[in-house]
Parts: structure tokens; C-alpha cells; sequence
């Protein structure tokens, strides 16, 4: 196992820059997960620490050692595949020992590796079988198996289950971390999904074009989220945002929106009274109360069986609520909510966190 | 889905009148073979001859230079095969995978290879292997062909390379490989079909050239079999009996490998129709 450090990476691909300057330090045993939209960079960095990329410019040492210029094969590392990359021609168990017979390990050292590792993940029946014969999950395992059986320095994950269907996707999602408090490896795990990003992550990087937006334990981005679009992508219906203007008087303060309410809020250090700024919530935060502040317009009710996620409008603005109150299933046509302070988080006009 | 008989029965008419539409010829050319010099013209148009036989045969086996001819062509064709498809193997990965500077001017170059027709080139190409004395030779037939054919060919293996995804290169890198390693062990078996479909296409273009076979060969000891087919022309008289049979004897090895293809020929010509 090993440590990677990342300095000022930036990658460009002809003219175009896909990355712009990544710093990252990874620790010895840690689960990180780059977690952003389609775009944002984040596979780009993943096979740049494999050696499927060229470094434009900057730094990436596994264990202190420089790797810019190593081919991926002296890196040792591996990596799990979206489309798992099994290889068709070969059987499940010669898949799985594909590196350490070129390694020319010794006969009996393949069958322990291979066979320790398809009893972690249950594929002992199917070691013969080719990979057509198997199905996504069966796949998806096997995919793991390959990357375990040689104890490499580092495991890398690109959007792994994102071919499986959701209830699987689920159950890979605990096998993944189950496997990691057992071998305690030093893993990279990239995706767009933010559940993932917040079941796996010990610590999440967000990215967003090129540029890392929050690192963070999940905790940390869901409670604290730096900036407008870590506010926006994480969390499950997404944040609810209000623009206005901030107008401090005497020792509170509003948030005046554009038809000239006034939503209270906390007095703000580090914005000055007047100025542009964001208001954002999150649906689980909304407070249903018969006397509350604010009157919402109900426009669509989503059951979810856990909850229910009610689509309203207030003061012309759609939002989410998110709420387990069972009576609200038949709302009628209107409802009260009140906007918790101590649950509201204010961006400035550039989308900066203001505390 | 349902299918209603009567349109089914039509179906496999179309087919069935297709299939004798393209094996007549070759129907023909067994009849002919088999009927005795007596009969040709003697019985009007027949479906077959009143009395058959195999003297035709026995004659080109036993009397002609045919053998030479067919010991020809198999060289001709089969080094033609092998040494165009490693090269287009080889070509055509490069041009699927890797990135590089003249690449585009490369692939047109080749294009334009394609366009000319034959005939223009065949005084310059024999301008230039004569005095290389390649002119009357096996080699320089084989040398000819081969530069023919590795444009196509590897327009044909890059596309089958285009259909195997680079992820498996990838991983097979990571798991320690080295790019060459990975193409030979993993890529490479998933690419038979596509090498075979190509081997059999360079062999049976090889085994056929008329033009550049004539034109560079004289004499019977280099000629091969197309060639040789016009021996059986003479000032007076064609010897159809005997051309025939030669010509079904000349079947019989491309016959024979593509019997020993069709398995992934099959596979090869279809790849990448649907996702695996």
C-alpha cells in the first residue's frame, strides 16, 4: 500500500485544457472518491495516476516516487474498469491471474492468489466459465478479483458500477467497502454518482470543469459545501437556491428577494450589505408548520415510500421539500413552511461560501 | 413473430433462385469437365452428358504443366497471403491506436493507391523489376501482389481493430504488460476472425491476378494457373475439356481454406454488428 501525492496537474488535450492544476495528497490506506458531472476531469486524473495519460504538466509520486514518466506497468497499480475489461478469450481464473503470470510468478503462488481472492468475492463456482458466460454482477466481481489478486499499491476505480441496475449497484457498493476495511488499500474511486461519492468517500473530492471545488469528508460536504455547485451536487433531491440581496439592519438580517420579500437570516461577516448573494436549503431541512412564515403553492406531490418529495412554489419560486409526514401525501393546495435559520447556507455572487 | 407460410415460401424461393443463379457457372464447369470430347458438341445443350468421364483429369494431372502451375499459385498465393496480413495486422493497429504526426497523409496516400486502375501500372512495375530480375519470378509476383493488396487489407484489420475496445489494452497494461505484449496476448486472438477474413481475401485475389501474372510471367516454370488456363488455347482449337477440369482442380484449394475459415469468417465479417 502506498501514498499518492498529486502537485499542479494540469492536463490539456491538444489546445484544449481538460484539468487546471490539481493538488491532491493521498494518505496510505485511504478511500478517495472524485465525484462530479461528465466533463469535469475526473476519469482524466484517475488515468493519468494509471499511466493511460500523459502528464501535461505538475507531479504524481506513488510512495514518494515520481511515476510521470513510468508506463503504467511499473506503477503497480490496478484499476477496475467501467466496461470491466475482462478478457473474452480467457477463463474467469485465467482473467484473474493475467498479471502475476507475467510476472512469472510461481505456479503455486497463482493458485493462492487466485484462489484466496474468488473466495473473498464468491467466484469460486465460476473460475472456469468464460466472461460471456457470466452475468454483470458476476463481471463486476470478477473485475475486482483481477485487481486484488496481486496486492498492488493502489486500487483504481473508474465509475465501476455504473453498468450494473440499481439494486445491484447497491450491493457491489457495500461489497466495495466491506473489501476495503479488509485490505485497507489505498483507493481511488471515481464516479457522478454522489451517493457513492458520500457512502464510500473518506474523503470526497468534488470536481467541476477541471478545477477541484471542495475536498472533504462527505459530512463536511453535505453540512459545509464551499460553493454554489458542491451545494447543487450534493445531496438527494438537490439543494434549493434563492437569489436577492443580502441588507444587513442593526444586528440581523434579510435575504430580499426580487419581488421584495424578506427571508430572515443570520447576520453574515465578510458580506457587505447589498450585495448579490444565493440562499440555499436543502428539501429534508424545510420545516412543514400550520403557522409557519412562508405560504407554498404545492404543484406535485413524489411519493417515495421512505418520504415524499413535494415539488411547491414560493414567491415564484419552484422548490423541494422533502418530508416522511404521511399527511402530506393530500396537502391541499397550499401549504406553510418555515425556513430554519441555523439550516440555511448563503453564497456570495461568485458562489463562494459566506459563514 | 408470426410468420405467414406463403411468404415464407416465396422467401426461400427468392433464395433458392439466387443460389442456382451464382453456382451455374460453376455447375457448368463440372459438366464440361466430365464429358468425353465425343459428346461436346455432338448432344445440343444437355443439363449432362449421356456418358461421363474422368480422362480430362487423368490428362491434366498426368500430361500437363498444370501441376506446375497449381505448385505455383499455392506459393504465389499463400506467401501473399501470410506476408500481407502480418503487415496489415501490423499497419492497421497502428492506424486504430496510435496517434502520429503523418497519419492522415498516410491513410490518403494509401487511398489513392486504390484508385488507379490496374493496367496503367502494369509498364512501369515491369520497367522496374527488370532489371531488378524479378520479372519472370515467383518473388516478384509475390512482391507485386502484396504491395496491391496491404492498403485494403489494412483498411480491413483496422476496423477490426477499431472494434476491440482500448480498455482491454489498458488493463492488460496495468496488470503489467508492455503495449506490444498486450497486442500480441490479448488483442491479437480476439482479432482472428478479422485475420481471417483477410487471409482469405488476399489468398483468393492472389490465387485468381490474371493481368500482372501474364504480363511479368513468360514460361511455363513460373507461370501459375490462370496463366497456365491459357495453354489449353491453342492456335485451332480450344481444349474445353481439359480447361475445365483444370479449373475445378484449381477450386479445390480455396475451397479447402475457406472451409478452414468459414468459422471465423462468419464471425469476422459480422463483427461489431451488434454490442457483445
Amino acid at each position: 500500500m502506498a501514498s499518492i501525492d498529486i502537485q499542479s496537474i494540469r492536463k490539456s488535450f491538444g489546445t484544449f485544457p481538460v484539468l487546471h492544476g490539481v493538488d491532491l495528497t493521498i494518505r496510505d490506506g485511504e478511500f478517495i472518491v472524485l465525484v462530479g458531472p461528465s466533463g469535469c476531469g475526473k476519469s482524466t486524473l484517475l488515468r493519468m495516476i494509471a499511466g493511460l495519460e500523459e502528464v501535461t504538466s505538475g507531479e504524481i509520486r506513488i510512495d514518494g516516487k515520481r511515476v510521470n514518466d513510468l508506463p503504467p506497468k511499473d506503477r503497480d497499480i490496478a484499476m477496475v474498469f467501467q466496461s470491466y475489461a475482462l478478457y473474452p478469450h480467457m477463463s474467469v481464473a485465467d482473467n484473474m491471474s493475467y498479471s502475476l503470470r507475467l510476472r512469472r510468478s510461481t505456479k503455486e503462488k497463482i493458485a493462492s492468489a487466485v484462489g484466496g481472492a474468488a473466495a473473498k468475492l464468491g467466484l469460486e463456482p465460476l473460475l472456469e466459465r468464460r466472461p460471456r458466460a457470466l452475468s454483470g454482477g458476476q463481471r463486476q466481481r470478477v473485475a475486482m478479483g483481477r485487481a486484488i489478486v496481486r496486492q498492488p499499491k493502489a486500487f483504481l476505480f473508474d465509475e465501476p458500477l455504473s453498468n450494473l441496475d440499481a439494486r445491484l449497484r447497491e450491493q457491489m457498493r457495500a461489497e466495495i467497502k466491506k473489501l476495503h476495511g479488509d485490505l485497507r488499500a489505498t483507493s481511488i474511486y471515481v464516479t457522478h454518482d454522489q451517493i457513492e461519492a458520500m457512502t464510500l468517500a473518506d474523503r470526497i473530492v468534488a470536481m467541476h470543469g477541471g478545477i477541484v471545488q471542495q475536498l472533504g469528508s462527505p459530512l463536511e460536504l453535505y453540512d459545509r459545501p464551499a460553493n454554489l455547485f458542491v451545494a447543487g451536487f450534493i445531496g438527494s433531491p438537490g439543494m434549493n437556491f434563492f437569489e436577492g440581496r443580502y441588507l444587513v439592519s442593526g444586528d440581523h438580517a434579510d435575504l430580499r428577494l426580487s419581488n421584495g420579500t424578506m427571508l430572515p437570516i443570520r447576520k453574515r461577516e465578510g458580506l457587505e450589505s447589498g450585495s448579490a448573494a444565493t440562499l440555499g436549503i436543502r428539501p429534508e431541512h424545510v420545516v412543514l408548520a400550520d403557522n409557519g412564515a412562508l405560504e407554498a403553492g404545492v404543484d406535485l406531490i413524489e411519493p417515495t415510500g421512505f418520504g415524499i418529495i413535494m415539488h411547491v412554489t414560493i414567491h415564484g419560486i419552484p422548490m423541494k421539500i422533502f418530508s416522511q409526514d404521511r399527511r402530506m401525501l393530500k396537502p391541499g393546495p397550499a401549504i406553510r413552511v418555515d425556513l430554519p435559520q441555523d439550516r440555511l447556507h448563503l453564497f456570495d455572487s461568485e458562489g463562494k461560501r459566506v459563514d | 413473430m408470426r410468420s405467414r407460410p406463403v411468404l415464407t415460401i416465396l422467401h426461400r424461393l427468392a433464395i433458392l433462385a439466387y443460389i442456382v443463379f451464382a453456382l451455374f457457372p460453376l455447375f457448368w464447369l463440372l459438366k464440361v469437365s466430365v464429358t468425353p470430347n465425343d459428346l461436346l458438341y455432338s448432344e445440343g445443350v444437355r443439363m449432362w452428358p449421356s456418358r461421363t468421364t474422368f480422362d480430362h483429369y487423368a490428362f491434366v494431372i498426368a500430361h500437363s504443366a498444370f501441376p506446375t502451375f497449381f505448385k505455383n499459385s499455392l506459393i504465389v498465393a499463400g506467401s501473399t497471403a501470410i506476408t500481407v496480413t502480418v503487415l496489415a495486422s501490423l499497419a492497421g493497429y497502428a492506424l486504430s491506436r496510435f496517434q502520429f504526426r503523418a497519419k492522415y497523409w498516410i491513410v490518403a496516400l494509401m487511398l489513392v493507391t486504390q484508385m488507379f486502375p490496374l493496367v496503367m501500372l502494369v509498364a512501369p512495375i515491369f520497367k522496374m523489376l527488370s532489371p531488378l530480375g524479378l520479372t519472370n519470378s515467383l518473388t516478384g509476383l509475390v512482391i507485386v501482389y502484396t504491395a496491391f493488396n496491404v492498403p485494403f487489407a489494412t483498411f480491413l484489420m483496422q476496423s477490426f481493430f477499431d472494434g476491440i475496445p482500448k480498455d482491454l489494452e489498458e488493463a492488460a497494461m496495468i496488470d503489467g504488460a508492455t503495449q506490444f505484449v498486450a497486442f500480441r496476448q490479448i488483442i491479437l486472438p480476439l482479432t482472428l476472425p478479422g485475420i481471417a477474413a483477410t487471409l482469405g481475401f488476399v489468398f483468393t485475389a492472389a490465387w485468381s491476378e490474371l493481368l500482372f501474372a501474364l504480363m511479368l510471367i513468360s514460361g511455363n516454370d513460373a507461370s501459375t494457373f490462370p496463366v497456365g488456363l491459357l495453354t489449353f488455347v491453342s492456335k485451332f482449337s480450344v481444349d474445353f475439356g481439359q480447361m475445365m477440369a483444370a479449373g475445378v482442380l484449381a477450386l479445390i484449394p480455396a475451397c479447402l481454406f475457406f472451409l478452414l475459415i468459414q468459422r471465423y469468417l462468419v464471425q469476422g465479417l459480422t463483427a461489431g454488428a451488434v454490442k457483445g
